[in-house]
């Protein structure tokens, strides 16, 4: 445990009041969340505790029913995706999403921050400085000999790290990660975690996991998510022992 | 020279090019009379569309069932300009209102409409030919790629908006021409366009432009917004939220195809000397879309012989076994979608790409025509070494 | 007073004018609601399964005419049970031959549909010929039924009301009330979920497209009640009965009925003030219009992703 935590830093993200309701069913009910610079948080609970939807609501992909969501100052939900990215939040989906079609080389430099406009993209020369960029991130992912492969051939577990580098291109300030270590052998996972502990330098990350010995290994701070409220908050050990939480996992 | 490379797409789509550039600048002209070159021009109008369709559909993933109407439009631009030219006072004098078109005076129209008005100046129709076409589809494409109107519906509202178009130049008899169009089209700024010389000529201009269309398709393949547009064909969320504005490029690309399809109906005017609204509606629109497909809706210049092809037998069975086309037409629509869905540049890839590689000792592609549509042409293209 | 009964009057043959456009449009739009809002598949063609059914009543109407004459007033009701046979059985045979094999892919289930039809309509046209047949209606159904002295109905308008209610309802007892229609929203839903449920989904899939193309067809037989019939019949109102559908809102059956009375009767309100043509102009632009404000049509159901 670092003392990140415990600084007094105003928060990088602030949800407060979060609701989202779909046809009367509250998938997210009156929430808050604060995450800190520099923290890494992850978020747990039972299937359908509303962790999907609560990062959903923070990239802009489902729109709130009230509440507010602060990022940096500004206000994210009435924000549009692709402004939500450009203000430095990146998001990591379930499934791994990458563009099979493309090599890994082609799908980091579609995420570098330039070319973003219609004709940006028209005109879009691959410099120097893209290709250094994208190296270097491609390294930090474990993909630094396969740039030239196709990505549809790669493991699952690469996927996995291609879509995390992709976000890295983006040098986000807050990254989130939607179950980053689904499907991931025991080495991977040990590798992802020293990923994770690395790229979390000067940025705050938001992880879902349901791995509890990966979260135990990343985790600053653990918040279990219950029907679309906090149900606990703070240390893993804490939450652990939290009869709530218990009830929760074990209970019915 | 690299960039020259890369426009071309480096030698195996030179030798491509060059080939498509021998046939229709060569071997047409040389082996065809005037009358079958004619309507070889005629047929490469339909690639333009073509060629906007592997843009918008193959590559961005945006079936549009209303190409017709871009075509359409382009060419009553140009239709209302050389219309205007063919109705001066003199030709038209025995009209009861001499100096209008003759179907206005038929329709009992005594003055010029305001909307035929402009058309007059040669340059404005110039620029209203692309103009016109462009500022539909920019408005088409902001209210449904904005509001994240997905494929299918996009298809539905296209074929709507085709099927509306229609009827609209059909009701509005004296303002259209109606179900004739506009017809006797004679001279462009005094060149008489319906000698054999003047036929010629239009073809080649046909043909450069056609290439040159192929060259702005070939460049923005080549672009970032070529990998971007499959990307959102593939994965639109993971492009949204990687900080692109999905709409704009989807807008953008539909312009584009919008702008080659009215290159193809003005040139279609021009050659043909007439306009209609039978190329509007939805039956043209889509046997457009079945031109790509048939070429392969990956492949640019698979969309030109796409064209040629179907055009030809088109016009070589309904003119010997009628009734026959239709079992044809609506076979190849099954077969090739079902079956060859990367159409005759899929073909090529799988069969015929490996004998010429062998000839020019180059790792050939392995893969089979899978049943999955997957750029596999051109994203090897595009995969330019860092 | 006079003028006032007078307007009564032509309120009321306007409104059902506009309800027999809406039956009209509910006919065709209910077979494509099946397919098309439910299983999310385009059918391009499925204008081609209603000129199905008006050729089996045309034939049966020129059997019965050549064969059993005393059968004329009865033989429409077998016409329809055929119709609906016909079209569901070649539904059944498109969906093993073509469908099936598409269902990943909409766009091109779109393209390929669209090339069955144009073999249809030629099929249609070498078996029937190029020229528009006409089914002998039973007598029952002709002439009409006077209201007063200013409201007359005709009797086939009526009997189009009557079987659409009764069609309507049918077909939201079974997608709604029996054990079949839950497999259909089952495998809509989730199709891997319903497979692990023990649901055979090939065989909903199958059944439910042929049950789509079956009304199509039973719409074609009361088609032929009111208008002839020839290759192309169906595929003229393709364009329509798709909007009708995605207007309503692709996956509520509800919504589907209420599109179709709401373009139904601002069709033929505008046809009151306008020529045919531009009124036909007029509600596809505004419909148009309204998918842009709302592309999910009118009626949806918002949905967690």
């Amino acid at each position: 445990m670092t003392a990140v935590g415990f600084e007094m830093n105003k928060p990088v993200l602030a949800i407060e009041g979060l609701t989202v309701s779909f046809d009367g069913f509250k998938a997210v009910d009156n929430l808050n969340l604060y995450i800190d610079r520099n923290e890494v948080r992850v978020v747990i609970g039972p299937n359908g505790a509303g962790k999907t939807t609560v990062l959903d609501l923070i990239c802009g992909k489902t729109r709130a029913t009230s509440g507010s969501i602060q990022f940096d100052g500004q206000e994210l939900t009435t924000m549009r995706e692709y402004n939500i990215v450009r203000a430095g939040v990146g998001r990591k989906f379930q499934n791994p999403s990458i563009y099979e079609n493309l090599t890994v080389f082609e799908n980091l430099e579609m995420s570098y921050p330039a070319g973003r406009k219609v004709w940006g993209a028209l005109f879009f020369k691959r410099n120097a400085q893209v290709i250094a960029r994208v190296e270097e991130v491609a390294r930090e992912i474990f993909l630094g000999d396969l740039l030239q492969q196709q990505a549809d051939l790669l493991s699952h577990g690469q996927k996995q790290w291609l879509e995390i580098g992709m976000l890295l291109m983006q040098d986000p300030e807050l990254l989130m990660l939607d179950e980053p270590v689904a499907g991931m052998s025991v080495n991977e996972r040990a590798q992802t975690a020293e990923l994770l502990k690395r790229i979390s330098q000067g940025r705050s990350v938001l992880v879902i996991e349901h791995d509890m010995e990966f979260v135990k290994s990343i985790a600053h701070k653990v918040t279990v998510l219950h029907q679309g409220k906090v149900l606990a908050e703070g240390s893993m050990e804490s939450v652990q022992s939290n009869p709530k939480v218990i009830e929760v996992y074990l209970g019915h | 020279m690299k960039a020259l490379d890369k426009l071309l797409g480096g030698q195996q789509n030179l030798i491509g090019i060059a080939l498509l550039a021998l046939l229709i600048l060569v071997v047409f002209p040389l082996t065809l009379d005037a009358f079958r070159l004619n309507m070889v021009g005629k047929y490469l109008t339909y690639a333009f569309v073509a060629v906007g369709l592997v843009l918008c559909w193959g590559y961005g993933g945006i079936l549009s069932l209303g190409q017709g109407v871009f075509f359409g439009v382009g060419g009553y631009c140009m239709a209302m300009f050389l219309k205007l030219e063919a109705s001066d006072p003199e030709s038209t004098k025995i009209q009861s209102t001499p100096g209008i078109p003759d179907f206005m005076d038929w329709n009992q129209i005594t003055e010029l409409p305001w909307l035929w008005q402009p058309f007059h100046s040669f340059s404005f129709t110039l620029v209203a030919v692309i103009a016109v076409p462009v500022l539909l589809a920019f408005i088409i494409g902001m209210a449904l790629f904005k509001r994240r109107v997905g494929d299918v519906y996009f298809s539905i509202v296209t074929q709507a908006i085709a099927l509306i178009l229609t009827v609209l130049i059909v009701g509005q008899q004296g303002l259209t021409g109606g179900v004739n169009g506009i017809t006797d089209l004679k001279t462009l700024l005094g060149w008489d366009l319906r000698t054999d010389s003047a036929k010629l000529l239009l073809y080649f201009i046909n043909a450069g432009l056609l290439f040159g269309c192929i060259f702005i398709g070939r460049f923005i393949l080549a672009s970032k917004l070529g990998r971007l547009l499959m990307a959102m064909r593939d994965k639109e969320e993971r492009v949204r939220f990687s900080g692109y504005d999905v709409a704009s490029f989807k807008i953008f690309v539909f312009c584009v195809a919008a702008a080659f399809s009215a290159i193809g109906g003005a040139m279609f005017a021009l050659q043909v000397g007439f306009m209609s609204p039978s190329f509007v509606g939805i039956v043209p629109s889509i046997e457009m879309v079945i031109f790509a497909a048939v070429g392969g809706r990956m492949s640019l210049l698979g969309a030109v012989y796409g064209a040629l092809l179907v055009n030809y037998g088109k016009t070589y069975f309904s003119e010997s076994f009628p009734e026959l086309w239709l079992y044809l037409m609506g076979g190849l629509f099954i077969a090739v979608v079902m079956y060859f869905p990367n159409g005759l540049a899929g073909l090529w890839d799988s069969h015929g790409r490996q004998a010429l590689a062998r000839l020019l000792r180059r790792q050939p592609p392995v893969q089979a025509v899978a049943p999955v549509v997957k750029p596999k042409t051109e994203s090897k293209i595009l995969e330019t070494q860092p | 007073m006079e003028w006032l009964s007078e307007f009564g009057a032509i309120a009321a043959m306007q409104g059902f004018n506009g309800l027999s456009v809406f039956c009209v449009l509910l006919l065709m739009a209910l077979g494509l609601a099946i397919i098309f809002g439910q299983m999310g598949v385009i059918n391009m063609a499925h204008g081609e399964f209603l000129t199905i059914g008006a050729y089996t009543t045309y034939v049966c109407s020129s059997l019965t005419a050549h064969f059993a004459p005393s059968f004329q007033p009865y033989y429409f009701f077998f016409a329809i049970a055929l119709s609906f046979l016909v079209a569901g059985a070649v539904g059944w045979l498109v969906e093993w031959a073509m469908i099936s094999r598409l269902y990943k892919r909409p766009l091109d289930t779109l393209l390929a549909t669209w090339g069955l039809s144009l073999v249809m309509q030629q099929t249609f046209r070498s078996v029937f010929g190029a020229r528009e047949v006409s089914a002998e209606p039973p007598a029952w159904l002709m002439g009409s039924v006077n209201f007063t002295d200013a409201i007359e109905i005709p009797r086939n308008g009526l009997f189009m009301m009557a079987l659409t209610v009764l069609l309507t309802a049918a077909i939201f007892l079974m997608l709604y009330r029996s054990r079949w229609g839950l497999q259909v929203r089952a495998t809509v839903q989730n199709r891997l979920m319903s497979r692990a449920v023990g649901i055979n989904t090939r065989k909903v899939d199958r059944m439910t497209f042929a049950l789509g193309c079956g009304v199509a067809g039973v719409a074609g037989a009361a088609f032929t009640t009111i208008g002839s019939t020839g290759p192309t019949a169906g595929s003229q109102y393709i364009v329509d009965t798709f909007l009708v559908v995605v207007f309503g809102g692709a996956q509520s059956l509800f919504g589907t009925i209420a599109s179709a009375f709401v373009i139904a009767q601002t069709q033929s309100l505008s046809e009151f003030f306008l020529s045919g043509s531009m009124a036909k102009v007029l509600t596809l632009s505004s419909v148009i219009l309204i998918l842009m404000l709302r592309p999910q049509g009118l009626f949806s159901i918002k949905v967690r992703k």
